[in-house]
């Protein structure tokens, strides 16, 4: 057989049949479910009156409109309530998994996959998000799709799909102390763009990418679709291994050591050919700030807001002029000199328990600065109970930031967290567009420590400032 | 869903690049439990102000393009969110096509699944579309995009043609694939046993 991509070898095992128009029936391993783009998708079944196949091939749970305040006492909210009762309702009627939102497994969709050992290496995950790209970190083939493609999962565990290309992004060098995956991710989506990646499946390599652990691998492919790939992949190593090894639904006894066996092969064969190669040095990256309404509009923390004359086309140049403009933001002005009124640590890119570790570091025995509010957001109640026994949230709470329960939160804004008009916040998620975390308000993504240091500082600052001191 | 065959009618120019799914259906109406009723909501924060009236500015509020069943649009359309809600909107509103340098990749798939036709045409010519007067046709079974005396010809997959040609239901389309499903299941249970969930 000719040589073959880590993308190619999972594709291959799950080819259910090629059809006589040409289209690939791919089958489907693991299916994440959450409140908002189910409803119509069960609807459907329903009206077709078509069973759903395989319910434990499902894993199910509320994150999106759920409060992270007070949750004991109900969604007060009544469209967020009925959307989540209209879950719970659909999960009990179809007999699928769901984790109910009190239970201490709750929490964004992303995180709580990987948690608890659903995220399986080699496998095919799907689900009605665009971030599920994140469970490419296992050496998984993980994608976001539509309702209507929720539904034609649930019917017949199946997905109708065309082959993407291949693509390769090799990080060379080490990541310099205080720098980590949001930085890689954001450096790279600066690089190719927010198309960059296009009918692409994404495979990450190189040392940096060896280096980062689980959750950092899962924050570098939770953008991958910020960079317009279909997946990100990270082929699994003992890193992987390490940290599904006894999650409540991975592989145990002897089928750990099957399963374990084979997850060794998922790797790309050293003479497989890629269709587009991408090569970022990193060893003297700095930390990323993004100055704009889109994920590629981004520069170091030592730069500035950049000038719209010097764009390469006119289009170019009109686009960051909008920009510019719904940021408040003039060319020329140093990043450091950015002042904040909001800061965000949380969401499925960087709510996981090291995100949580990294910014409680800077904010140990500081205050966030006068006039900003700060909320942490655990994403999950395990990540939460973890970051407790740690003592994190003492850390967070006697600084000056709001702990709070888990959820997506203030990544979009569907619950109470939203940012008012005008609002200008330092986020570790994963969007900087347009009204994504309220209606005017103007975010930049950065990664947990720098988040945490725009807080006590008041403004953007370099976070290995703050390091060590 | 209905069939897709040849549609005339006027065209909105939209063509600014990079327009993600939260513009075109942000997250406060993602709440809903239905695919219907968010034509009005289309394109909110840039087509009403803060107090919900329209702005005058805004392409789809002004006369010719109110009943515009026609997008044109700049590269990268329908990047991010995987929402459905995109394209439920614009089919509610009454457009059946977009014309763009190139698509996102989630919502391009959305569009079939909703007898949506998305068009893949290069800049120069969705510019000079723009340009004419009156309205568009977009011919699929001649793959022809005509207006103001020109033509254009644009790819589409086989596959995905005939999808919208019939308005054929792609899940009824894979039952007829399920002894395949069946077998498939049976030989992984063999060879990647591990992967079985009994319970949650
Ligand atoms: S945290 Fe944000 S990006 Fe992630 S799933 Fe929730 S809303 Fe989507």
């Amino acid at each position: 057989m000719s040589p073959r991509t880590l993308y190619d070898k999972i594709w291959d095992e799950h080819l259910v049949t090629t059809r006589a128009d040409g289209t690939s029936l791919l089958y489907i391993d693991r299916h994440l479910v959450h409140e908002v783009t189910s409803p119509q998708a069960f609807e459907g079944l329903r009206e077709a009156g078509r069973p759903l196949r395989r319910p434990n091939a499902i894993l199910s749970v509320a994150d999106h409109n759920v409060p992270t305040i007070d949750r004991e006492k109900g969604i007060a909210d009544e469209t967020c309530r009925l959307q989540v009762e209209a879950l719970e309702a659909n999960v009990a009627s179809y007999g699928v998994p769901y984790l109910p939102l009190l239970d201490e497994r709750q929490g964004i969709v992303h995180v709580v996959g990987p948690e608890q050992g659903f995220t399986l290496p080699g496998t095919t995950i799907v689900c009605g998000d665009s971030h599920t790209s994140t469970h490419g970190a296992f050496g998984a083939l993980a994608f976001g799709i539509g309702t209507s493609e929720v539904e034609h999962v649930m019917a017949t565990q199946t997905l109708p799909q065309r082959k993407s290309k291949n693509l390769r992004v090799r990080f060379e060098g080490a990541l310099p102390a205080g720098l980590g995956a949001k930085d890689l991710a954001l450096a790279l989506i600066g690089r190719i763009g927010t198309a960059g990646g296009t009918g692409h499946v994404m495979e990450f390599t190189g040392d940096a990418v060896r280096a980062l652990s689980m959750e950092g691998r899962m924050t570098l492919c939770n953008m991958s679709i910020e960079a317009g790939a279909r997946s990100g992949l990270i082929a699994p190593d003992e890193t992987t291994f390490a940290y599904l090894k006894g999650r409540p639904l991975a592989p145990k006894e002897a089928l750990w050591d099957t399963a374990l066996a084979h997850w060794r092969t998922l790797a790309s064969d050293a003479q497989a050919s890629f269709d587009t190669d991408v090569v970022l040095d990193v060893s003297a990256l700095a930390p990323q700030v993004t100055w704009g309404t889109s994920p590629q509009w981004v520069t170091d923390v030592a730069g500035r807001v950049p000038d719209p004359d010097q764009a390469t086309s006119a289009e170019d140049r009109q686009a960051m002029l909008r920009a510019l403009e719904y940021m408040d933001l003039k060319p020329g002005t140093p990043i450091e000199d950015i002042a904040l009124q909001a800061v965000f640590i949380g969401s499925c890119t960087n709510g996981r328990i090291e995100d949580l570790r990294e910014a409680a570091a800077v904010a140990r025995g500081r205050r966030v600065a006068a006039g900003i509010r700060a909320l942490v957001v655990p994403g999950s109640g395990l990540v939460k109970r973890q970051a407790e026994a740690e003592g994190l949230d003492r850390i967070f709470t006697e600084a000056g930031f709001e702990w709070r329960q888990p959820g997506c939160s203030m990544c979009l804004g569907m619950n109470d967290d939203r940012l008012a008009e005008g609002v200008r916040c330092a986020s570790t998620s994963n969007r900087n567009f347009e009204g994504r975390q309220g209606r005017g308000s103007r975010t930049h993504l950065v990664s947990p420590g720098m988040a945490a240091a725009a807080a006590v500082a008041g403004h953007f600052t370099d976070v290995r400032r703050l390091m060590g001191a | 869903m209905d069939p897709f065959t040849v549609l005339t009618g006027t065209a909105a120019p939209l063509l600014r690049a990079n327009i993600d799914t939260d513009l075109i259906i942000p997250k406060q109406f993602l709440k809903t439990l239905v695919r219907s009723g968010l034509g009005r909501n289309l394109f909110h924060e840039i087509r009403y102000d803060s107090d919900g009236r329209e702005r005058p500015d805004f392409v789809l509020n002004q006369a010719p393009y109110r009943k515009a069943s026609i997008l044109l649009a700049g590269p990268n359309f329908g990047c991010g969110s995987s929402r459905e809600h995109a394209p439920w909107a614009l089919k509610d509103f009454g457009i059946r096509a977009i014309l763009a340098p190139s698509f996102a990749d989630i919502f391009f798939n959305n569009c079939f699944s909703n007898g949506l036709l998305p068009v893949t045409l290069p800049g120069e010519a969705i510019e000079s579309l723009a340009a004419c007067e009156g309205p568009l046709t977009i011919d699929l079974p001649a793959q022809q995009v005509r207006g103001g005396g020109q033509t254009f010809t644009f790819e589409i997959e086989a596959a995905r043609k005939a999808v919208l040609l019939e308005g054929l239901d792609e899940i009824k389309r894979t039952e007829a694939n399920l002894a395949d499903i069946t077998a498939y299941e049976a030989r992984r249970r063999q060879e990647a046993p591990w992967l079985d969930i009994q319970k949650v």
